[in-house]
């Protein structure tokens, strides 16, 4: 009887927790509802997730109003996975989050943050789950203000200015997607995604819809933060709190990802996009430009948080990359490293918050020898670094595999030579690390450090156990990413 | 090409601009803000002046009337503004922040504290 709510209460159950956390007014009793929410929030994705596993689709009418007159929610096997992975991150972060926050945080604002983050979580599962254009505009808002705010937590007051700078521009790529949305409703007059897709066939090629596209486009990748639209990134994820970095590097942009492949496949079309306009070569270059540059950038990094920061930028690249070859490979390939990236950035993030916790920061100098002390943090951020790089066995190799298996088959074997030269990047900056925490001494004020708890190891562990054991079998990731690609490769029905 | 039909369209785009290139221009946080304010503005005129049908009513069914305006982009900008507000909300309060913080709102000299200035201690944190 409930499970026919499940659509929506995915949605609802963080939005309505965000307020009830406000008149808790206790960090501990806001982290538990927290906790309650988000592994509710699991479960009902698993669910969902296993409802659309045949093929179907969900279509779920608010309110009972039918489309496309209300809004509807609708989840077939694409944004079923990305509900997962959202899900899947937010449920083991906030595990993490309490002993992160309370030493990062002053304990009034404690339950404040879990307020935020339960708000963020509605509006990355609200983006996910909508069929509605407009209805994805205000979830974005959502989202975005909440991160906002978070990062605006962070304890370095240069946190303030990343937060500010990411407002502007993250308003801006808001507002330009919403321009876009207002040219299609002009031209369609509806804004459900499904309908729109119906009126849009065959006239893709008028003027006021490809300029929607363009907006859409420039749009949604400053919020994807697409090089070289990723200015705000870097500064955010530095200064932001742990917690909130490794929540926002595996799902925020991964969401806007999943945006924009709607948009593409589903709205416009396969062929709209990529055989009437160049847009496969627009995002090669740019996908391309990330990889090498951002890469580049991250080796020279005093911060380790700023370094996976650039990191993240590169990976990005690697996904837009895959989406930008326009084959069934491609995009399979785009949407797992969509998934296995999530994964891997998710649990670097966390072991560096482990850092954070006993040093305050995290530079290059002021980790000298550390693994000495705290060996299990130092080990499980080598292994996170060889998925980065894609040494088999680790996630990372699957999602290179294909994305070579893809320029292959599209024929550009030097696409194939960039993708494994950038991995090269990669073991540069991951070699900082090993370097620095392995092959110096400790000084003393590093030997009288202690290893993280055990609740923040455990869940970043988790994830680094997840990063393995999808890359040795990799089935269930790649048929969820091969499904969905053939889904989205469908359009909209 | 009917330019004085088009003149919505006109406004909309000179004060998309306008917002923008006040957001681009200026160093000032505050103003930066302003023009962020214009440029979602501008948006707001895209949804609403097409809604409206000359010699159109307001959208309630009655015998006399057979043509009505497009109610929806106004409900749909109704929204647009509650977004509006709470950028602009929490942007004012991050610039209290960053004055409380950097004692300044010039962002070329905020970037210059950040490269040349000693930091506040960060172990400890803000003021709430």
């Amino acid at each position: 009887m409930i499970a026919q709510h499940f659509p929506v209460l995915q949605v609802v159950l963080p939005l309505i927790a965000a307020p009830l956390m406000i008149l808790l007014r206790r960090g501990t009793l806001a982290w538990l509802l927290a906790v309650i929410v988000s592994w509710t929030g699991l479960f009902i994705s698993l669910s969902l997730l296993a409802q659309v596993a045949d093929g179907s689709v969900i279509s779920y009418a608010i309110g009972s109003w039918p489309p496309p007159w209300g809004i509807e929610y609708r989840i077939d096997r694409v944004n079923a996975l990305l509900l997962m992975l959202v899900s899947l991150i937010a449920a083991v972060v906030v595990i993490y989050s309490r002993a992160s926050v309370a030493a990062e945080l002053p304990a009034h604002q404690h339950y404040l943050f879990y307020t935020l983050f339960s708000l963020c979580l509605a509006g990355l599962l609200g983006i996910s789950a909508t069929g509605d254009a407009f209805n994805l505009f205000v979830f974005l808002e959502i989202s975005s203000l909440s991160s906002y705010v978070l990062i605006a937590l962070g304890r370095d007051r240069r946190a303030l200015m990343a937060s500010y700078q990411y407002l502007v521009m993250g308003t801006i790529g808001a507002t330009f997607y919403i321009i876009g949305v207002g040219l299609l409703y002009l031209m369609t007059g509806t804004l459900n995604m499904a309908d729109m897709a119906h009126r849009l066939s065959g006239v893709t090629e008028v003027r006021p819809v490809l300029a929607a596209l363009a907006f859409i486009t420039v749009g949604i990748c400053l919020k994807l933060a697409l090089f070289p639209l990723h200015l705000w990134l870097p500064n955010a994820y530095a200064y932001a709190p742990s917690a909130v970095t490794a929540f926002l590097a595996a799902t925020a942009t991964k969401v806007s990802v999943y945006v924009l492949l709607r948009f593409y496949y589903s709205i416009y079309g396969e062929s709209a996009v990529f055989s009437a306009l160049p847009m496969g070569k627009i995002l090669l270059l740019l996908s391309l430009a990330a990889m090498f540059i951002a890469s580049a950038i991250a080796i020279f990094q005093a911060d380790l948080k700023r370094l996976f920061a650039y990191s993240s930028v590169a990976q990005i690249g690697y996904i837009t990359l895959g989406i930008s070859f326009d084959s069934a490979t491609g995009l399979t390939a785009g949407i797992v490293h969509l998934f296995n990236h999530a994964l891997t950035k998710g649990a670097l993030f966390m072991l560096l918050g482990c850092f954070v916790l006993r040093l305050g920061r995290v530079r290059f100098s002021d980790i000298g020898g550390i693994a000495r002390v705290m060996p299990f943090t130092s080990f499980g951020i080598v292994l996170g670094g060889l998925s980065l790089i894609g040494v088999p066995g680790t996630v990372g190799f699957i999602s290179k595999w294909y994305l070579v298996l893809a320029a292959l088959e599209s024929g550009q074997w030097w696409i194939a030579l960039a993708i494994v030269l950038s991995s090269l990047l990669a073991v540069v900056y991951v070699w900082r690390f090993v370097e620095a925490a392995y092959f110096q001494e400790p000084d003393a004020g590093i030997a009288q450090l202690k290893e993280a708890p055990l609740e923040m190891l455990v869940p970043a562990w988790l994830m680094i156990a997840a990063c393995f054991y999808f890359g040795l079998d990799a089935s269930l990731t790649i048929d969820g990413a091969a499904q969905a690609a053939a889904t989205l490769l469908q359009g909209l029905q | 090409m009917n330019l004085a039909g088009h003149f919505s369209y006109w406004i909309t785009i000179l004060l998309a601009i306008t917002g923008l290139y006040i957001v681009i221009a200026r160093g000032n946080l505050i103003k930066k803000l302003v023009g962020l304010g214009i440029f979602q503005t501008s948006v707001y005129l895209l949804y609403i002046a097409p809604g409206k049908l000359i010699g159109g009513t307001a959208p309630i069914i009655d015998g006399q009337f057979t043509l009505y305006s497009n109610p929806l982009p106004h409900v749909l900008i109704l929204t647009a503004i509650v977004v509006g507000v709470a950028t602009l909300a929490l942007g004012l309060a991050l610039v209290v922040r960053i004055r409380e913080a950097y004692g300044s709102i010039e962002e070329d000299e905020i970037l210059e504290l950040d490269k040349t200035g000693v930091f506040p201690d960060t172990t400890t944190s803000k003021p709430a």
